[in-house]
């Protein structure tokens, strides 16, 4: 897991990225640790992915690049923040997510809101990118580069058999 | 004195000040007393004013000004220790405390009764926490933009809104012309 965290970091710093708050997942533990321990990324944890949604519009006028980690239960937190602040304003912001409730997932409840990420981001139009084999990671470049050419959200969805092949 | 009034003090008060104003009433009164370029309005996102302005001032070194409402930091009560934990000294915390949602009909918000969001704020961990009268607001703004440390102002005032028209603004010009301002004072 430690190679791939490696290579998702890389890819954001090479993209840009300057700017990272976070809400913990154990799946993304592994690069929330990189970005706290680089000095190439200034992060901000946030409580609440919604808030994180809130420093991130501030640091995109501030001339940061910014991006957001955190798990798909977080799509039910920020639906009005994602329409009336990013989309609203046309603010670039990857959301690096940790998809649990795929297959492999420990804890039923899970499951719940799993069943849902995929609809309501359909809903929001915002563009979805789902990393279930390895080599998806492959495409993390070209994510972050598009998400600032369309200066709309964008959701990186990485579920447990990608991070287990990892 | 109510928010408008507070507002219209502080106006003198912000010179070459970056603002970002909470939604609704807030906004709307900033907009109609001294429409500037280094004004952020919101135009939606309920919470969010306090946490734009600290992303803004962590990310870019000129001053600050967020200012927000008692509903609002009650509704994103997780942003004073996150302001707590990541202190940035170009930035000031306006909370106009008027015990009530104004915008949506001055319903009242536990700030009016038992909660203290000074309290609240110093115990976040915030360090430089100053409640005032209303009238005692714009002076309190001074010292703080003079002091180079981030401050968090709770202003107790009275309920009540003045009336005046919706910002018909897009967001994109709203957004585009206050980014021109931040990249003058980065440049």
């Amino acid at each position: 897991m430690s190679n791939i965290s490696e290579r998702i970091v890389d890819d954001m710093i090479g993209a840009g990225i300057d700017f990272v708050t976070t809400v913990p997942c154990k799946q993304l533990a592994g690069v929330i640790d990189l970005v706290e321990n680089t000095d190439k990324m200034m992060h901000v944890p946030s409580n609440k992915e919604d808030e994180g949604m809130g420093l991130c519009a501030g640091a995109y006028m501030g001339g940061k690049k910014p991006c957001i980690i955190m798990q798909n239960t977080a799509i039910g937190v920020t639906i009005n923040t994602l329409a009336t602040l990013i989309q609203y304003y046309q603010i670039p912001l990857p959301m690096l997510i940790s998809y649990r409730g795929e297959v492999g997932e420990p804890v039923a409840c899970q499951v719940e809101m799993a069943l849902h990420t995929k609809a309501l981001l359909a809903q929001m139009h915002i563009p979805t990118f789902h990393f279930h084999k390895k080599h998806d990671v492959e495409e993390l470049s070209d994510i972050l580069a598009y998400t600032q050419m369309c200066k709309k959200p964008t959701a990186i969805l990485t579920d447990a058999s990608f991070w287990r092949a990892a | 004195m109510i928010r408008n009034e507070v507002l219209q003090s502080l106006v003198p008060v912000i010179t070459d000040e970056l603002v970002i104003c909470n939604i609704g009433s807030p906004s709307q009164e900033l907009f109609n007393l001294d429409d500037q370029p280094t004004n952020f309005y919101m135009l939606g996102t309920m919470g969010l004013c306090s946490s734009i302005g600290l992303g803004l001032a962590l990310s870019q070194s000129a001053k600050v000004i967020a200012i927000d409402g008692d509903g609002s930091v009650l509704t994103n009560m997780g942003t004073l220790p996150t302001i707590a934990n990541n202190v940035a000294d170009n930035f000031v915390l306006v909370i106009i405390d008027n015990g009530s949602y104004g915008s949506t009909g001055d319903q009242p918000t536990y700030a009016g009764k038992k909660t203290s969001l000074t309290a609240v704020a110093e115990a976040c961990g915030c360090e430089n926490v100053v409640e005032c009268k209303a009238e005692d607001t714009a002076e309190e703004l001074k010292k703080a933009l003079a002091s180079n440390q981030m401050t968090v102002i709770v202003c107790k005032c009275e309920s009540g809104n003045v009336k005046v028209p919706v910002i018909s603004m897009n967001p994109i010009v709203i957004r585009e012309r206050f980014m021109a301002e931040v990249q003058k004072r980065n440049a």
